[in-house]
């Protein structure tokens, strides 16, 4: 037999005080933002969770989350630096500098993109705001960006080079500006895949190129000149001056001179515009704004896309 | 009645029926004005409310929209139109174990799903001895839950959804699973729930369960919400919801064969020498009957106290219940030697079933009511006299 209270349990409030939910076809945008911010303990468990499951069995476990994005740097860092002899002293950091940032963005929005499909059982069976779903694997996300910045600090310090100190503090708005992006296309990627569901191959295609559109492997002033009038266009990706910041802090060289000079090349090679701080922290910050514009929209959409969900998947 | 608990406002829920999936983005482009799909109404301007501390089944053949009302009200579902009210937090027991995460430990997915039933590190902290001692985990609780066997799997999430401490409890036909200690736990811990003054909707099939637990009950049929009144009518327009006029959708093919063997008709119960009866003395029922064509049939008695708790069933297959009934009219007597219950009023339904319990030919609620008076002095329900004698000599 179970035993049965005589008085009401603590903190039960009499029905009169009992806050109302009401479910109806709309909620308000003012409504979905409260709702996500009342579940943010459930984000932090999902986006534990998430974690745990994708190493839980693996000898290695959480090791491997270095390990891939580590062979990633090898390889690039084998063609262009070593087999293309590119010339650019320590252009692991360099290259490291700019996939931080970009692994950060492809692993949010691949993983997101078929969230809610993915877990289609919980969406069918459990009350919750969706949303979450997606934004924790952003957070997943951010647990392994903390993993990768342990390692570029170890190879920091193997290379005995320094990122400019004074500068640092412009990875705030471009971490910040990140994470505010990548959490926006999260959120609208992942109601969208529920209704077309190419929208999981579309992205991972779109990632590709969209790499190779960021100055990750290659230095942005070695394209500049060839974009002339086009650079405003190239700068409309977002990512461009995330990325641009991250190097900015991590390898402060606005030109090196070259490890390997033929007689035909020059002693000097350009690396990043030589913009004044300012302009890489205006950058982030209307970046950031984009962001935050995105994300509201993207939770508008989800919302008009969420009605659905249980009968679409 | 008090504050309602949950506000059910003319709600209805379309579903559309895609009769080819056009999902993908190629598709909508090749097609993009033609819509094949059919539209389905699950629900159609349902309207009720429940009184915070009330308890209100629902019943309903499958396809009826229980399924899809209680999403609706917990919000996993919503309504095309009309809007659901509810007061204070929401606990549902849609499926046992919905969201937990198989690879991680019992424990980790008590915090998880805790907090997916909207509950605080610190609540959970709170509950959790409470739902380990519950679910009878013991050291199992820091296994993968992908180990446990589907009645731990249940259990544990029975016992999550019910120490979350919710002002609102849906149980959605769960109590169907477990073994049946564990059932009888559940049923004590829903009284306990209903002491404490906390408001349950309970989806059953099971009609002694909506006449045991529930205060009031909701029939649907069809998305259509037939009747919102006290157990036993419910029960009563579920049976003849089952037997009786066709619905609106036409269902599985039980269904479908019950009502082309259906041409028996129950006129009318009564009982022979007046309702009043003492404890011992004998019964006697007649029941009058309408048929097409002569059938070979056995007749069912139920027999429950006004609370809805269930004293007998007979069994229709026993040689002594089975009739081959006459076509036309036909009057059915039942003879029960002895009628050894202690003073109360009961309720008799009556049915005509055919053999093995397969179809319902016709089924009478509440279809006559027994008032029985005792001068004794004993008490509970069964009338029971033991003769005691004594004999001198060692125990063993």
């Amino acid at each position: 037999m179970i035993e049965t209270p005589t008085a009401s349990p603590p903190g039960r409030r009499p029905p009169e005080q009992r806050d109302v939910r009401v479910v109806s076809a709309r909620s308000s945008l003012t409504h979905r933002f409260t709702e996500l911010w009342r579940t943010r303990e459930l984000l932090l468990y999902l986006t534990r969770s998430d974690v745990k499951v994708k190493y839980k069995n693996s000898a290695l476990g959480l090791l491997w989350s270095m390990v891939s994005p580590l062979m990633q740097l090898g390889i690039f860092w084998l063609v262009f630096g070593f087999i293309l002899k590119n010339g650019y002293p320590h252009f692991v950091v360099f290259l490291f500098a700019g996939l931080i940032a970009w692994n950060f963005f492809s692993g949010a929005l691949n993983t997101s993109t078929g969230i809610i499909v993915e877990r289609a059982g919980i969406v069918k069976k459990v009350s919750f705001p969706r949303e979450i779903l997606a934004l924790s694997t952003v957070g997943a996300q951010i647990f392994y960006f903390s993993m990768q910045a342990v390692a570029m600090a170890v190879i920091l310090v193997a290379l005995r080079s320094s990122p400019d100190w004074g500068v640092v503090w412009l990875l705030v708005p471009a971490i910040a500006a990140l994470l505010v992006l990548a959490s926006g296309f999260s959120v609208l990627l992942s109601a969208l895949n529920v209704k077309f569901r190419d929208m999981r191959h579309l992205i991972e295609v779109a990632m590709q190129l969209w790499f190779w559109l960021t100055p990750i492997v290659y230095p942005y002033e070695k394209l500049a000149p060839h974009l002339r009038g086009l650079s405003w266009l190239y700068l409309a990706n977002p990512m461009t001056p995330i990325v641009l910041t991250f190097q900015r802090v991590l390898y402060p060289h606005q030109a090196v001179p070259s490890t390997n000079y033929p007689p035909n090349l020059p002693k000097t090679l350009p690396v990043l515009p030589t913009w004044s701080l300012g302009t890489y922290a205006e950058l982030d910050c209307i970046i950031l704004g984009a962001g935050v514009l995105l994300m509201v929209v993207s939770v508008w959409v989800f919302g008009r896309l969420e009605g659905n969900f249980a009968e679409e998947l | 009645m008090g504050v309602p608990a949950v506000e059910v406002q003319q709600v209805s829920k379309h579903f559309r029926l895609n009769s080819e999936r056009h999902s993908s983005l190629k598709d909508r482009i090749i097609h993009p004005g033609r819509s094949t799909y059919s539209d389905l109404t699950a629900l159609h301007d349902v309207d009720f409310t429940v009184g915070a501390g009330e308890t209100v089944g629902i019943i309903g053949r499958n396809g009826s929209g229980k399924s899809t009302l209680l999403k609706c009200i917990c919000g996993v579902l919503q309504p095309t139109s009309g809007r659901i009210l509810v007061r204070g937090s929401l606990a549902a027991l849609l499926e046992l174990g919905a969201g937990f995460q198989i690879e991680l430990s019992g424990r980790d997915n008590i915090y998880l799903n805790g907090s997916m039933l909207g509950l605080s590190r610190r609540e959970v902290d709170r509950a959790f001895d409470a739902i380990v001692e519950f679910s009878e985990l013991g050291q199992f609780i820091d296994t993968q839950v992908k180990f446990y066997s589907s009645g731990m799997y249940v259990r544990l999430g029975f016992a999550i959804a019910v120490n979350v401490d919710p002002d609102v409890l849906v149980i959605d036909e769960v109590l169907a699973v477990g073994d049946e200690q564990f059932q009888a736990k559940c049923l004590d811990r829903i009284r306990a729930f209903q002491e404490e003054g906390r408001t349950i909707l309970f989806v059953s099939h099971n009609a002694d369960q909506i006449r045991a637990i529930c205060d009031r009950a909701v029939v649907l049929d069809g998305g259509l919400m037939l009747t919102d009144a006290s157990p036993g009518e419910a029960v009563r327009v579920f049976r003849e919801s089952l037997g009786g006029v066709p619905a609106a959708d036409e269902l599985g093919a039980p269904n479908r064969q019950e009502r082309a063997v259906r041409n028996v008709e129950i006129l009318g119960v009564d009982v022979v020498g007046g309702a009043r009866v003492h404890t011992g003395d004998a019964l006697h029922l007649r029941v009058g009957l309408r048929t097409k064509e002569p059938v070979a049939a056995g007749l069912v008695l139920e027999i429950h106290k006004l609370n809805g708790e269930l004293l007998v069933r007979t069994d229709p297959d026993d040689a002594r219940s089975r009739v081959e009934i006459p076509g036309g009219e036909s009057v059915v007597t039942v003879d029960v030697d002895s009628f050894d219950v202690l003073d109360g009023a009961y309720q008799v339904n009556v049915g005509i079933v055919g053999p093995h319990g397969t179809a319902i030919y016709d089924w009478l609620e509440c279809a006559t009511s027994i008032e029985v008076t005792y001068e004794g002095r004993a008490a509970g329900t069964l009338a029971m006299v033991p003769t005691v004698a004594v004999e001198p000599r060692p125990w063993y």
